[in-house]
């Protein structure tokens, strides 16, 4: 339970971070919060060569407001997102998820961006970021470029993200008048992957529910403004499409029946919030 | 750019309950093993090992943080607290150790050093705790003797202590 040897920069300028990346061939890691990476790296999933640590780097500390977009670079942690006031105005799907990840102890050093870049096809964040149909925001040594969220998440664990290239921020659409929101999420214990974890977005115009921990990555689905049993129609063909497999935390069947649960309590939990 | 090499090991500088100290580590080297193994400080425990069971919490510029999580090297410069800190002297408590002692809210004591440092983090941002809020910020942690229960009332005794509000004053200064 101790990583296997790597050489450790910590970055001053978002430049030399960019020119480590591309300088080790792929066989480097950027470090933020460590909270997804250390534990890999502590049981030897993963051996890279090189760590960049990002936590110096003052310019992706702070979130901003930008273009109708809560824009969170790499460097935020979860718990300053969380303390932010104005987050429950801003991306309220965020807040509602937030609480849901880890603990307050590894909150207080997990960012965003890490989640994100680690694609647990549990994990919460990713989750938001489909269900706002948000975009991440990357960076290498030559090139900037912006990948929406259902083109990032590739499957288990993996992303669009190139070798050379950082998570540099994610973008969340800032919440829209008349738009509701609902995040649920079951798991054995508060603070683990979920089994399964559902955030639905409605509006005057429809439904759109993403749901994590079924599929190999988070996966959305855009629904007429649907009721009863015709939702219930609905969820039912989602679950099944999801291919749910079975695990040593949760059977295939228990999968299909907590989308089927969870997808209609936050659909309703959604509408209700409307404004 | 600083770039430390695998290969050997480098001095990080950092304040450990108030007092600067160095420590010769790798790259790799974890901060527990940095504090236990380099330090002596064997007060921070080392359970799982991947963030799960918070035997190894500690405080890092003021908030909690798993330190089998958290490279040596990263330390650099910050300002580190351990279960040390928390006695005023030796051979006395703490407020929040000596509530822990009244109410049994120790068995084994393999957690209780990590529980002991959240708690104590979170009381010093947090005076007037509520049982809801206390029970999300010690299941962080794992416990398999007590049930919880002795320790949840530990901290709510201690915050009020803290505030001057408990029937058991004792030295106020120290969570």
């Amino acid at each position: 339970m101790k990583p296997a040897a790597f050489d450790y920069i910590r970055a001053a300028h978002l430049d030399e971070a960019l020119a480590a990346l591309q300088a080790s061939g792929g066989d480097a890691r950027i470090l933020a919060g460590g909270q997804s990476l250390m534990p890999m790296l502590n049981m030897r999933l993963t051996r890279p060569a090189v760590l960049v640590d990002i936590m110096r780097l003052g310019a992706l500390a702070e979130p901003r407001i930008e273009k109708g977009a809560l824009v969170v670079p790499a460097g935020v942690r979860q718990a300053a997102l969380l303390d932010r006031a104005t987050l429950v105005d801003e991306a309220p799907l965020l807040a509602l998820a937030l609480p849901w990840v880890g603990h307050a102890q590894t909150r207080a050093r997990g960012t965003p961006c890490g989640s994100v870049a680690h694609a647990d096809p549990s994990a919460e964040t990713p989750l938001c970021l489909l269900a706002l149909e948000g975009e991440v925001r990357l960076r290498s040594k030559k090139r900037a470029r912006a990948v929406k969220a259902a083109d990032f998440f590739t499957g288990m664990m993996v992303t669009a993200k190139a070798e050379d290239e950082m998570v540099e921020a994610i973008a969340l659409p800032l919440r829209r008048p008349g738009t509701g929101y609902g995040f649920a999420e079951v798991a054995r214990r508060h603070g683990d992957y979920a089994i399964v974890a559902c955030a639905a977005v409605v509006d005057g115009r429809g439904i759109r529910l993403a749901v994590g921990g079924v599929a190999d990555r988070p996966t959305a689905r855009d629904l007429p403004l649907l009721d009863g049993s015709a939702l219930d129609d609905a969820l039912n063909a989602l679950a099944w499409d999801l291919g749910a497999g079975e695990d040593v935390h949760a059977t295939a069947r228990y999968r299909r029946d907590l989308v089927r649960h969870l997808g209609r309590q936050v659909i309703e939990e959604a509408m209700r919030c409307r404004n | 750019m600083p770039k430390l090499s695998a290969a050997i090991r480098h001095s990080v500088a950092f304040t450990l309950n108030g007092v600067p100290r160095t420590v010769e580590v790798e790259p790799r080297t974890l901060l527990t093993d940095a504090l236990r193994h380099g330090l002596g400080m064997t007060g921070t425990h080392v359970g799982c090992e991947h963030g799960v069971c918070g035997a190894c919490t500690v405080a890092i510029d003021g908030a909690m943080a798993r330190a089998c999580l958290t490279l040596a090297v990263a330390a650099e410069g910050c300002d580190l607290r351990t279960v040390e800190s928390l006695a005023p002297a030796p051979g006395r408590l703490g407020v929040l150790q000596a509530a822990f002692k009244r109410h049994h809210a120790l068995q084994c004591g393999f957690c209780t050093a990590g529980i002991l440092m959240s708690l104590d983090t979170y009381l010093r941002r947090h005076p007037n705790p509520s049982r809801e809020d206390l029970t999300l910020v010690i299941g962080g942690h794992l416990c398999r003797c007590t049930g919880y229960a002795p320790i949840v009332a530990a901290a709510l005794d201690a915050a009020a202590e803290l505030r001057g509000t408990s029937e058991h004053p004792e030295d106020a200064a120290h969570a």
